[in-house]
């Protein structure tokens, strides 16, 4: 252990309540130590919920371990309690660059080059954007066509409405179609990341036990949201003519499918 | 204004099982009202459910379903709900495992009703 970490950990040890929290966690994350440095953020934002700083180094600490849209949920936080913080615009600019929404991009990166200008990696991630932003315009959108495999073959919607993702948003199998016809498994996927990890965060921060299933009620349609093994989580979307309570019997059916399948995998 | 809120989640909390109720500005996550059991954090509960309702608010937009409704996060021993007010508002709810789940969803969409 550092001396400078050494030192903050002690303050924190003094005063669990103090301010302190923030420079050790960065401590730890510029260390690479994120298990730590994640610790350290969330046992600071228990005392301190609304402090902006605070939510800023959490974003930091997920976003370094990969969790893009989880890290960009905390910059929102941080931009609802203090809207002109560099750091969150910063971050939701690189967020954004991420996902492939350049617009959100620019806009962010402008607002945090505007809150410090004096912020060169700032300015340099305005010219990759921009870079790239011209280049997007000049070439047209490549349409991908995935080949995935049938594990939830007899159940009804197997390839348009089950999607088997793995923890850091990357499809496994089944698969997605918007109203319509679409194929938007990936881009679901991807939001879908982090998800396991957020509720989990909310049973053990709500005394709530085991995070079993997660089922949200669209205007045009329900998804359920369930983790068949801890390296994959089983989204099922149907229309609204599914009643809720159904929804939960075919996500029970396909989790189970699920389980064989990856576990197949494993042998 | 806070009689009126503070009328709508007692309409919910008095659901057998609900440990506690909450309004939370949508986008942002902040407290409007709370009606809480001692020992249940507001600002975790509000920053949590409005985390939730974004990222499924992406995939559900994404998957053409719309906005999420109402959000049902199933714990072992507790769970969540969340359902969106007219006003953009969320109608946050803490309650034990086995409560009558139909029930606080009908009570939450009048709360949220109520609230607009």
């Amino acid at each position: 252990m550092t001396d400078d970490v050494r030192a903050l950990s002690a303050e924190l040890a003094r005063d669990p309540g103090s301010l302190v929290f923030v420079a050790l966690g960065e401590a730890l994350r510029v260390r690479g130590q994120l298990d730590a440095a994640a610790k350290v953020a969330l046992a600071g934002l228990e005392h301190h919920p609304n402090l902006a700083d605070g939510h800023d180094l959490y974003a930091r600490i997920v976003a370094d371990a990969g969790d893009v849209e989880r890290a960009a949920d905390e910059w929102s936080i941080v931009l609802a309690l203090d809207p002109r913080h560099a750091g969150a615009h910063k971050g939701l600019g690189f967020a954004s660059f991420q996902r492939g929404d350049l617009d959100a991009a620019l806009e962010h990166l402008e607002l945090a080059l505007a809150a410090d200008p004096t912020d060169q990696s700032v300015v340099q991630a305005l010219h990759t954007v921009r870079r790239a932003a011209q280049h997007a315009t000049s070439q047209p959108a490549a349409v991908a066509s995935v080949e995935r495999p049938a594990v939830f073959a007899g159940l009804e919607g197997a390839d348009r409405g089950l999607l088997l993702v793995d923890p850091q948003g990357r499809v496994l199998a089944g698969g997605l179609r918007a109203q319509g016809g679409p194929d938007v498994a990936e881009e679901v996927a991807a939001y879908l990341a982090g998800v396991s990890q957020e509720a989990e965060r909310s049973a053990r921060l709500l005394d709530l036990g085991e995070w079993r299933w997660i089922m949200a009620e669209g205007e045009h349609g329900h998804l359920h949201l369930s983790a068949p093994s801890p390296s994959a989580l089983l989204l099922l979307a149907r229309d609204k003519s599914i009643p809720s309570g159904r929804l939960a019997i075919l996500a029970a059916r396909a989790a189970e499918m699920a389980r064989r399948w990856l576990e197949a995998q494993t042998l | 204004m806070t009689t009126k809120f503070q009328a709508a989640l007692d309409s919910v909390t008095r659901v057998r099982g609900v440990r506690g109720a909450m309004l939370v500005a949508g986008d942002d996550g902040l407290v409007v009202a709370e009606s809480l059991m001692e020992g249940i954090r507001g600002n975790a509960v509000a920053a949590l459910a409005a985390s939730l309702a974004k990222r499924f608010r992406r995939a559900s937009e994404t998957a053409a379903y719309g906005l999420p409704q109402f959000i049902h996060l199933q714990a072992s021993q507790g769970l969540l709900l969340a359902a969106l007010a007219p006003s953009g508002m969320l109608l946050v709810v803490v309650a034990e495992a086995d409560i009558n789940v139909g029930l606080a969803r009908l009570e939450m969409l009048r709360a949220g009703e109520a609230v607009a």
